[in-house]
């Protein structure tokens, strides 16, 4: 599996908005939903099932990233996205240190092997202190997809 | 300092995803001795039980085979504990 089969493009937030995590999972499941890889009606509920997904424990995983994920019976097919914070949120993460990359993945509820297998492709990439600082500094969508399409074609 | 290792078979029906992953690290976090997991197979890989972001590249599935390797000097009380979350399914099913 590689990261732009899953990531949907025109999704990817180059400079989020909000300023807290619930304001910044909104602004990313409704960019899936506006380039049609999410029902619109389903956002709500999505955003819901990520913030209770974030209560039960972070998925701000240390470093500067964070990972938010549910598998959701509105998910028809696994969609991701990727937003960047300049200024950082607070995610309660396990470093207690700011995100400033969000790598939104949403899945359908019977298939926990493509889940995994795309945790598996997120995590090898995020592991990568250069990935995640070319992550970090890339300031455009174009920047930010040709960084992932560089990181699927390394074997 | 010692070694201990135990082979278990991931059985929770969702896998080794990120709730349990996190589950096993702080388990392994309450011990001295450093803790391996790994997998065998096509995609071989070691883990650092420690970690979150290497437990979850281990992308386990359900019917995977592990190995858990602790070393230092409570190994043996480690790999019991550690196993046993795998042996009740992290408290899923």
């Amino acid at each position: 599996m590689k990261l732009m089969d899953f990531i949907v493009a025109e999704a990817i937030v180059p400079e989020v908005a909000a300023t807290d995590r619930d304001g910044a999972l909104r602004e990313l499941a409704s960019a899936l939903a506006k380039a049609e890889a999410l029902p619109a009606s389903a956002v709500d509920e999505i955003v819901a099932a990520l913030v209770k997904r974030e209560q039960n424990g972070s998925t701000g995983f240390g470093k500067g990233i964070a990972v938010p994920h549910v598998k959701h019976p509105m998910v028809k097919r696994m969609a991701g996205t990727i937003g960047r914070s300049v200024a950082g949120l607070d995610f309660a993460a396990l470093d207690h240190q700011p995100v400033f990359t969000v790598f939104l993945l949403l899945s359908p509820e019977n298939q926990p092997q493509q889940h995994l297998q795309a945790m598996n492709i997120v995590f090898s990439n995020l592991q990568k202190d250069m990935f995640r600082r070319f992550l970090r500094q890339s300031a455009t969508r174009a920047a930010i997809v040709d960084l992932l399409q560089e990181a699927d074609q390394r074997p | 300092m010692s070694t201990a290792s135990r082979d278990i078979i991931v059985s929770n029906s969702l896998g080794l995803h990120a709730r349990p992953a996190m589950q096993f690290v702080d388990l392994a976090n309450q011990f001295r001795s450093q803790v391996t997991v790994s997998k065998g197979g096509e995609e071989p890989y070691s883990a650092d039980g420690k970690s979150v972001m290497q437990m979850i590249i281990l992308a386990a599935t359900q019917g995977t085979p592990l190995r858990i390797l602790a070393d230092g000097d409570d190994a043996d009380v480690a790999v019991e504990k550690l196993a046993r979350l795998f042996e009740e399914k992290f408290g899923e099913d």
